[in-house]
């Protein structure tokens, strides 16, 4: 494998019953990689991610993975049952299973999660039931859970799906504060302009990868018009592109907003 | 007055009851937390018949009844995670599917091999007069094991029932971990059958973890309350049907849900009184 490589996709496809969700897909990520994988519902993203981690196997094409690699998964909110009888602290420490699976927390596992939480402001939040957590803090404690494994690199779904505008921001400081301190991170997402615009590479997919880039090269009008099927337009924003969904302007000219 | 308190511990059949009963009532309550959590509240009753379709297809054909039952129990059990793991149809699909085969197989083999209607109340109430030493033995057996495997494998059971997918991607073998689970809900079953009968076994793998869940945020809480609630009901529900004169199982599910009503009120009127202290702040 080449070196500073940690996940290579090498021409992938992967498929549901029969229909492909992606299709000869090559994907690299490197050491000290920041990428957004974005593109329409059912688009594939997902499934790469899950390539990536090896929870769905490609039907063509393989995926390499470096010797050793430590990873972390951040799954959608949505996806556990939040009634659970589990607090913020027994959480965090599920990843570390090689210490023993006794049910006490050690010492040591305990004061590594608790400056794991302090570290994504939520010190003191260690005993709380995980349901009294807002959203924003929920998705924290599932980062805290996948850093306590000490994770090379992070992968997460939809980081900021359902949340509100500043507990985006607050992620999105969190993540790059992680990648500042050496974490490379791959993430999927919907929000162009809130999230993907801002980060060093962009991967746009619709079954196939369109394109794999910097944002000011990626996301532009005609690349997205081939991964939504909708027609947008790109503006630059003191250098940073800002999406306008043109299909959006038109029903407000229709409704008479504009 | 205080020989009539002990009248019933005089006779050996009794004590032999309590004994299963109770052991029966903390093996389930440990189990019952994984089976309330993970919404599959009929994996007892469901396993339970179909760990009958074992014993009368062992009946019919002279095998041991451990034996024959027993691996036709866990083979139910981990095809019914099998299929529940695929999703395409859900756990209690699953579950309704695998077990009432199992079921009607085994009344197919008693109708036509045995006595079917005899068989079928011994299945549903148990006999409680009818425990063996070997029955006190497997009780045992199998709560040593079950106590062991789950605190051996705490986390791992605990990350697999809150969180399958990231559980696999963190290296815990999920798959592994519902086999393990099924495998011991079906040897559950298989060694208290007999004796407490199927109705008594659904109750006891869903009330006592009810209760714990009303009482504790903690899901290691959980795993003491749980079988701690299950062997009260199961002792104090064989001593009054002792002097009720009424059945052991019927009695012993009716302490349980008293309980659970009890505990069900407390917990609201706390929550209530909660709210109520907000709007006085």
């Amino acid at each position: 494998m080449t070196p500073g490589v940690l996940v290579e996709c090498a021409h992938i496809s992967c498929a549901y019953d029969s229909t492909y969700a992606i299709r000869d897909v090559h994907f690299t990520m490197h050491k000290g990689d920041f990428v957004g994988i974005v593109g329409p519902s059912g688009s594939g993203k997902t499934t790469l991610l899950k390539s990536v981690l090896g929870m769905v196997t490609p039907v063509h094409g393989h995926v390499l993975k470096r010797d050793g690699l430590r990873m972390g998964y951040v799954p959608q909110v949505e996806t556990v049952d939040w009634n659970f009888p589990v607090t913020v602290l027994e959480v965090v420490v599920m990843t570390r299973q090689t210490l023993g699976h006794w049910p006490r927390i050690t010492k040591e596992e305990r004061a590594t999660a608790l400056e794991t939480l302090e570290k994504l402001g939520l010190g003191g939040l260690h005993n709380r039931h995980i349901r009294e957590l807002s959203g924003g803090q929920q998705q924290r404690v599932f980062v805290a859970r996948a850093l306590f494994h000490r994770p090379e690199l992070l992968v997460l779904d939809e980081p900021t799906s359902g949340v509100d505008v500043r507990t985006r921001h607050e992620i999105l400081h969190l993540l790059a504060d992680l990648h500042e301190d050496g974490v490379s991170i791959m993430l999927t997402t919907h929000d162009l302009n809130g999230l993907a615009a801002h980060l060093p590479r962009v991967v746009c997919m619709n079954t196939d990868l369109i394109a794999d880039g910097a944002p000011v090269d990626v996301l532009t009008s005609e690349v997205l018009e081939r991964t939504y099927g909708a027609p947008m337009e790109v503006l630059l924003h003191g250098g940073m592109p800002v999406v306008v969904d043109q299909g959006g302007v038109d029903i407000a000219k229709r409704l008479g907003s504009l | 007055m205080l020989g009539g308190i002990f009248t019933p511990f005089e006779f050996e059949f009794f004590r032999n009851g309590l004994v299963v009963a109770t052991l029966a009532g903390t093996l389930c309550g440990i189990l019952g937390v994984f089976v309330v959590l993970r919404g599959m509240s009929y994996i007892g009753h469901g396993l339970s018949h179909a760990v009958f379709g074992g014993a009368a297809a062992s009946a019919v054909m002279n095998v041991n009844y451990f034996a024959g039952a027993g691996i036709w129990g866990v083979a139910s059990g981990v095809i019914i995670g099998r299929i529940a793991r695929r999703r395409v149809i859900g756990a209690d699909a699953a579950i309704g599917v695998v077990t009432t085969a199992s079921f009607a197989m085994g009344l197919a083999l008693l109708n036509r091999y045995g006595q079917a209607q005899k068989s079928i109340e011994a299945v549903l109430f148990g006999s409680v007069l009818g425990v063996k030493t070997i029955d006190i033995f497997a009780v045992g057996v199998v709560t040593l094991l079950v106590i062991a495997t789950v605190v051996g494998l705490y986390r791992a059971f605990l990350f697999a029932t809150f969180d399958p997918e990231v559980a696999q991607v963190s290296g815990v073998k999920v798959a592994l971990i519902e086999a393990i689970l099924m495998a011991m809900l079906s040897l559950t079953i298989l060694v208290t059958m007999r004796v407490i009968g199927t109705l008594l076994i659904s109750a006891l793998l869903v009330i006592p973890a009810s209760v714990a869940r009303m009482l504790t945020n903690s899901f290691a809480k959980m795993l003491f309350i749980s079988p701690i609630v299950g062997a009260v009901s199961a002792f104090v529900g064989m001593y009054l049907s002792f002097h009720l004169d009424t059945s052991a199982s019927a009695t012993i599910i009716l302490v349980g849900t008293l309980i659970f009503i009890v505990v069900y009120a407390v917990a609201g009127l706390r929550g209530r009184s909660r709210i109520a202290g907000l709007h006085s702040h």
